[in-house]
């Protein structure tokens, strides 16, 4: 494949595993972003690597398959790139997942059952046990399991080590460079005209998160991908209080469901900082970046019933991103049916820090005519809850 | 009476202004400030409980000053609301054009019985202020270090002195009064060193003579502090700063050196002495967040980013304007007329009022004189040469200038916010407060590309964007949001 040109549009996460995976496997990778690399959903979020939040099936095969790729990758880039890998502050710190209600509790043992037939670790944590794992949570709780395997990273150092390490192989990064249209000839995709000339290449990867849409519209293949706000509270670095990811089991529902109206769940982390950081909260507002002190109250009342000692704690910054979100919930990886020599990756929702080295590695695959890890079929971009008649609302929504 | 309800943030000379117009123009004021009295950092008065005798002793236009305070906090139109601070400004639905709402946290900060308050006005005015912009160099971070801003008000406000043998460094006629108040207090100022060269100060301060002579009540306060130093033997010194703190635990001394224009330090210049505190500021950093986060446009000027407003005060937003230094650093008789503009237009006044005139002259005059201090003062482009690879650039974080170097000079991670997250710098309690605009100055120099472009729908890195603009518990984050208050309801009982 040596000689193959390919330009990824966007430099999140998700763009930066795509361009590591394609330029170890010899191709001419350049990376373009509008704005700097990883500076916008990918610095946002909270650097999620989860299987505890997925139930079985496609989604939940990609977040196994990422959970075993993260610490491959990590230790394949500390070998070149020792500083960067650090930076990403890799910590398999296992998730917590917490009921309050009876019908709470019945849910999550029920899912949880489901997951363990999927090959997801988890543990039941009977009072005494959750009581020594997270001495400060609610002890007003109707059940607790214990996921071993979900971690957590730094995500934008995670996404400038995934490209640090494509740049150390050959790939070239442009910033600044914002992309206007398509080049096509034979309904071929030959180049990307952009604010700063044009780019030519035999593949182009759309990876612009949840700007995808309008992306894609503007190339002429819209797919329909599109944003949902998140926000996070960050308190004033403590002593060790929160020791694993802790959050109340509303938190799967809330990932799974589509409402546009305001949607919050309490996710509880600490960094290495020290700081809390509080979450989460879903609502279709287009790319509305507004604070919305009500978003911010919600998710202080939900995390408070987890962990009723952080009743003193000061917030003192308080940060938003927007997710990309598909209506069927489902990533999209694979090449566009319509442009010949355009592919998709994207609409990870919230999850995209964590399953993005995994969808890099199907790109990769698919593009070069290899075996599979998994099956990618159901992230086909030729499916209805893409390419169906959602794709025009997008082109609204970016207006 | 218009019947308007003016919501003025900031109690200082520009935000007591602003209420006495607003009041004056018929509207209905409640004036905020997060001091337990008015007068900002320009009239800082000693607690209550405190009070000297003579309390104006230390002050500068004393009088004007509290008979103003006397009128507006008297008047049957306005509720004061002392100890309270803005943690939000809420942004209206872009369909429906309005003035933010107000968030605020009302009670003592360190207390335990805040409470939440919101207010929906007709008018917002933002009279913020400034604070000190304090460069890093070895040994900043020591205890004995201060601001001098914080060090003036602790002179001011509390009467305590920060030591007995104290040098003062920095840039801008600021250091004058500090000096003033410090040595009213009791210290020994043993030198006040300003970094401009002799050469740069008074090409700025003689270029124009007819504006200073205009601008005569902030020139005689100087004249007034330089006799001061005088009288006090206090040497003050062009074209010298401190390069280094030092001391085992606290700042024991300083190395001071001679500097060229572009602040490089002339070699062989340096000299050690003996301190048992410094104070710093090398100018001004406006309070930005809450006009940004009212959806203010900024200006860029040679002296830093500002908030843009026209000719009565009104900035890009609405219904929301600005007075006094967020809008260009003039002092405080600028401030003044700057905010009687704003509270008057805020409450609704008749724009061919003849009492405009002079204020627009006023306000014009300060503006000059904003642009000379600039001038006179400029930041030398070679103060990095300070910096050594251990000095601390983030005293929250304690990042230092080597790993700020690393993250920017590094492709991969030069976005300013992913260098913030992995350098820390800007993410502890200030909130970059003391470290932002150095951080981006640093920033845009390592890597050549200037401020970061803000894409459409992408969120903005601004250094002073700061949505949450003072810490909130979790717990009163958590309260039931209250719904806005009556503004004709007086000061809220705690």
């Amino acid at each position: 494949m040596y000689g193959t040109r390919v330009v990824v549009l966007g430099a999140g996460i998700v763009g930066c595993a795509c361009a590591r995976e394609l330029a170890l496997a010899g191709l001419e990778v350049t990376v373009v972003d509008r704005g700097a690399a990883a500076s916008a959903t990918t610095a946002h979020g909270e650097g999620n690597v989860l299987v505890s939040d997925k139930g079985p099936g496609p989604e939940l095969e990609l977040a196994q398959l990422s959970r075993r790729l993260w610490p491959q990758v990590l230790t394949a880039v500390a070998e070149r790139l020792a500083h960067a890998a650090r930076a990403v502050e890799w910590e398999p710190k296992g998730g917590i997942v917490v009921a309050t209600t009876d019908a709470g509790a019945r849910e999550l043992t029920r899912f949880a059952a489901g997951q363990r037939t999927a090959g997801v670790h988890t543990e039941v944590l009977d009072a005494d046990a959750l009581a020594d794992a997270e001495p400060y949570v609610t002890r007003e709780h109707t059940a607790a399991l214990h996921y071993p395997e979900d971690a957590q990273v730094q995500p934008a150092a995670a996404a400038a080590a995934l490209l640090a390490d494509a740049l150390a192989a050959g790939a070239v990064l442009r910033t600044d460079c914002e992309v206007l249209a398509a080049v096509t000839r034979g309904g071929r995709i030959t180049g990307v005209r952009t604010s700063s000339g044009l780019l030519e290449a035999d593949w182009f990867v759309n990876a612009a998160g949840p700007w995808s849409g309008e992306l894609s519209t503007r190339l002429g293949a819209p797919v329909d991908i599109r944003p949902r706000r998140g926000d996070v509270l960050v308190t004033t670095p403590l002593p060790p209080t929160v020791f694993h990811k802790v959050y109340d089991a509303d938190y799967v529902g809330a990932v799974g469901s589509s409402a546009g109206d305001l949607q919050t769940s309490a996710v509880v982390e600490s960094t290495r900082g020290g700081s809390v950081l509080v979450g989460s909260s879903r609502r279709r507002v287009g790319f509305d970046d507004r604070l919305r002190p009500e978003v911010l109250s919600a998710i202080a009342v939900k995390a408070l019933r987890l962990f009723p000692t952080l009743a003193g704690v000061p917030v003192m910054r308080a940060y938003g991103g927007f997710r990309p979100y598909v209506p069927d919930h489902l990533p999209i990886i694979g090449a566009d049916p319509r442009l010949t020599g355009l592919w998709h990756v994207g609409g990870h929702e919230g999850a995209g820090i964590g399953l993005s080295v995994g969808s890099a590695r199907l790109l990769r695959e698919l593009m070069l005519d290899q075996p599979t890890a998994m099956d990618p079929a159901p992230f086909r971009v030729d499916r209805p809850a893409v390419l169906g008649g959602g794709a025009g609302t997008v082109v609204e929504e970016a207006v | 009476m218009t019947g308007r309800h003016v919501a003025v943030v900031g109690a200082g000379p520009a935000g007591l202004a602003a209420a006495e117009t607003a009041l004056s123009a018929g509207a209905r004021v409640t004036l905020i400030d997060s001091a337990d009295q008015p007068g900002g950092q320009y009239h800082r008065m000693l607690p209550e409980a405190y009070r000297a005798v003579r309390p104006e002793r230390p002050q500068h236009g004393w009088r004007d000053f509290d008979r103003r305070r006397r009128r507006v906090l008297a008047h049957p139109r306005c509720a004061w609301w002392p100890e309270t601070s803005v943690w939000a400004l809420e942004r209206p639905d872009p369909e429906e054009p309005g003035v933010p709402r107000v968030h605020l946290l009302r009670g003592p900060a360190d207390g335990g019985g805040r409470r939440r308050l919101t207010l929906a006005p007709d008018a917002l005015v933002l009279a913020v202020g400034a604070h000190d912009r304090v460069l890093p160099f070895p040994g900043w971070e020591l205890p004995g270090v201060f601001a001098a801003g914080a060090a003036q008000a602790l002179a001011k406000g509390e009467r305590v002195v920060v030591g007995d043998r104290v040098v003062i460094a920095g840039s801008g006629p600021f250091l004058l009064p500090v000096a003033a108040s410090l040595l009213e207090a009791g210290s020994r100022v043993l030198e006040v060193l300003e970094a401009g060269t002799a050469a740069t100060v008074a090409r700025g301060w003689s270029r124009r003579p007819w504006q200073l002579a205009a601008h005569a009540a902030k020139s005689g306060e100087l004249a007034e502090y330089a006799a001061l130093l005088i009288r006090h033997r206090v040497p003050y010194r062009v074209g010298r700063t401190v390069v280094e703190a030092r001391g085992d635990g606290r700042i024991e001394e300083v190395v001071t050196a001679r500097l060229r224009p572009d602040w490089s330090v002339v070699p062989g210049s340096e000299r050690t002495s003996p301190v048992d505190a410094l104070c710093v500021a090398h100018g001004f950093s406006p309070r930005l967040e809450l006009p940004v986060a009212a959806g203010c446009a900024l200006r860029r000027t040679p002296g830093g980013e500002f908030v843009a407003v026209d000719y009565d005060q009104r900035t890009s937003c609405p219904g929301v304007y600005a007075a006094g230094e967020i809008t260009g650093i003039a002092g405080a008789p600028a401030a003044r007329a700057e905010g009687a503009l704003a509270g008057w237009f805020a409450g609704g006044g008749d724009s061919a009022a003849p009492a405009l005139r002079p204020l627009r002259r006023g306000r014009d005059r300060g503006r000059a004189f904003a642009e000379r201090l600039a001038e006179a003062h400029p930041m030398g482009e070679a103060w990095p040469q300070w910096l050594r690879p251990e000095t601390i650039i983030c005293r929250c974080e304690e990042a230092d200038y080597a790993s700020v170097c690393r993250a920017v000079g590094n492709e991969a991670s030069a976005g300013a916010r992913v260098a913030k997250l992995e350098t820390r710098a800007g993410l502890g309690p200030c909130q970059a407060r003391v470290c932002g605009p150095t951080v981006a100055e640093l920033g845009a120099r390592l890597t050549g590309r200037p401020a970061q472009r803000h894409a459409e729908g992408a969120p903005t890195a601004g250094p002073h964007r700061r949505p949450i603009a003072q810490p909130i518990r979790l717990g009163e984050l958590a309260e039931p949001e209250p719904s806005p208050e009556d503004p004709t309801a007086g000061p809220h009982p705690l």
